[in-house]
């Protein structure tokens, strides 16, 4: 018999089970679409926390301060040596002027500092380099570099007045723990609940095949092949995973527009909506081939479990 | 094993014993010949379905062999053993049609998994029904049938591949006497055709009025073989 005839055959018979057993399948279909709703929530959750840890380590840097007396050869020199470290990201110059006019905004109602600050005839203030590291965790290196660039005083390092770090390094440490036991909470959680949906889509598919157990012995009488009597099944776990995928991705849409706002409040720069909106082929294939492969699978499975020769 | 050769069936010393000790049959020795009619009687337990099921390897014997046209049953590659299956009609008493499947689909399920193109299908799935009197119900679903119906419709699932050999176990258990009239003469003309059947039955009245051979199990063992046998237990 020819492959694609049998192939046809078992794909009508899958349809025809999905759309007969309909309560069955209005089950799976259920089960599996909580349990994708719990997959793209997982996706979602760690998007937002990716983001609002990005927007947190943004806020983090180390400033370098020159001496009033710096040359502009020394700073180039410190931030070529920064550039070239592999942990930094980005090291952006504030000239001397620059900083006096931001401490002069910063200061605009306190009339006493900008007083004492017109008496003086010369720019009290350094140059400065702000420097963002590309883990938080890497600052300590970059200040330790910089220390020790200025206890040698060697290139520009002898031009540097002081590092930041160790005033801030408290609260960057802090930082630190908290987005390290942010990420391992989040992968934790997501695994747990990612195991436990997937346990519970399997049973139930099981449960819908176990409905069936005494047709899968009935095929196996009349000589039907593995493959015959596991192709439909198959093939009603597919849709089933079709199915809920389609709903899951169309619920996706007015749930996320609707927790915009409020998750935007909470978590500051993140926007549901946009992420869903802007990573749609992706959230789209994750969900469907993630369905479609559970459904598939399962009854893979399932069937086994009633196959005999 | 040359007198096995051209016997179509043979029960070669075959000893079924299941978990828990239970010896279903015992050191049973018999065979059929092509084109028999043979009624297999005996009280419940008396081990009728397991030596049935040995046959298409639903049940592996504990010792022994089970040959069929020469072939051990037990020996046979899984798409050997799909192949007697398919050269084997079954019937039960519990019909054990496809419940999601209409009757037409039923009795093709049987023909698709033979190979059979969909053009033969549409022509033998309709003749099958007619010689049993279901033309009009093709579109109907099992459940829609009366228990009669339902068991014609599993006779024309059988006898729909013009299988070699046809083993009907308790096939008229459930059916009231003029539909267990109807499946036996049904049975009776397909045996007529050539086809071996194996009818286990503790239907008393069906054996006596067949004249044809009477195999008597009791407690997994063969007690009598008659060529022309009556119910005697």
């Amino acid at each position: 018999m020819s492959l694609w005839l049998n192939t046809k055959r078992v794909a009508r018979y899958g349809l025809i089970g999905f759309i007969r057993n309909g309560f069955v399948s209005l089950a799976a279909v259920s089960i599996m679409t909580l349990t994708l709703f719990v997959l793209s929530g997982l996706m979602v959750f760690g998007a937002a926390l990716d983001a609002t840890l990005v927007q947190l380590t943004q806020k983090v840097d180390v400033n370098v301060y020159f001496t009033t007396n710096a040359t502009e050869a020394q700073i180039t020199d410190v931030k070529k040596m920064l550039e070239g470290m592999p942990e930094v990201a980005s090291v952006t110059f504030v000239s001397r002027e620059e900083a006096l006019a931001t401490f002069r905004e910063r200061h605009k109602n306190d009339q006493l500092t900008i007083q004492a600050l017109d008496e003086l005839r010369d720019n009290p203030l350094g140059a400065t380099l702000e420097v963002r590291a590309k883990q938080t965790s890497q600052y300590e290196a970059i200040a330790k570099f910089l220390t020790t660039q200025q206890s040698n005083g060697t290139s520009g390092g002898s031009a540097i007045d002081k590092v930041n770090f160790y005033q801030n390094k408290t609260a960057i440490d802090r930082l630190t723990n908290i987005i390290d036991t942010s990420k391992r909470i989040g992968t934790i959680v997501a695994v747990v609940m990612g195991l436990a949906s997937l346990l519970i889509a399997f049973n139930t598919i099981r449960l819908a095949i176990y409905t069936s157990r005494d047709e899968i012995g009935v095929m196996n009488i009349v000589g039907a092949g593995r493959w015959y009597v596991r192709g439909p099944f198959m093939i009603a776990g597919i849709l089933y995973g079709f199915v809920s995928g389609l709903i899951v991705l169309l619920l996706l849409y007015p749930i996320t527009l609707y927790m915009s706002a409020p998750l935007q409040r909470f978590l500051g720069t993140f926007n549901a909506f946009s992420y869903y909106a802007g990573n749609f082929p992706f959230i789209f294939f994750v969900i469907m081939s993630f369905g479609i492969a559970l459904g598939a699978l399962s009854s893979y499975l399932a069937v086994r479990r009633y196959l005999r020769n | 094993m040359l007198l096995i050769f051209w016997r179509m069936i043979q029960y070669d010393k075959v000893t079924k014993i299941y978990h828990g000790g239970q010896h279903a049959v015992e050191d049973i020795t018999l065979h059929v010949e092509p084109g028999e009619f043979v009624f297999i009687v005996g009280h419940s337990g008396a081990g009728k379905t397991t030596l049935l099921k040995m046959l298409f390897a639903e049940v592996l014997p504990t010792s022994g062999a089970v040959y069929f046209d020469s072939r051990s049953i037990g020996e046979l590659s899984n798409a050997e053993l799909l192949r007697v299956r398919r050269n084997i009609g079954t019937i039960f008493q519990d019909f054990r049609l496809l419940p999601t499947k209409t009757i037409y689909e039923n009795i093709a399920f049987a023909l698709e998994v033979a190979g059979k193109d969909d053009d033969d299908i549409r022509a033998d799935v309709p003749h099958v029904l007619e010689l049993v009197g279901l033309a009009d119900k093709m579109w109907s679903f099992p459940r829609e049938l009366s228990g009669g119906e339902q068991q014609r419709v599993a006779i024309a699932r059988a006898i729909v591949n013009q299988p070699a050999v046809l083993i009907a176990d308790e096939p008229t258990g459930n059916l009231d006497p003029i539909n267990t009239h109807d499946v036996l003469e049904i049975l009776k003309k397909i045996n007529n055709l050539g086809t071996t059947v194996l009818l286990a039955t503790h239907n008393r009245s069906v054996v006596d009025a067949g004249g044809k051979r009477v195999i008597t199990m009791d407690q997994g063992r063969l007690i009598r073989d008659d060529k022309e046998g009556k119910y005697v237990l």
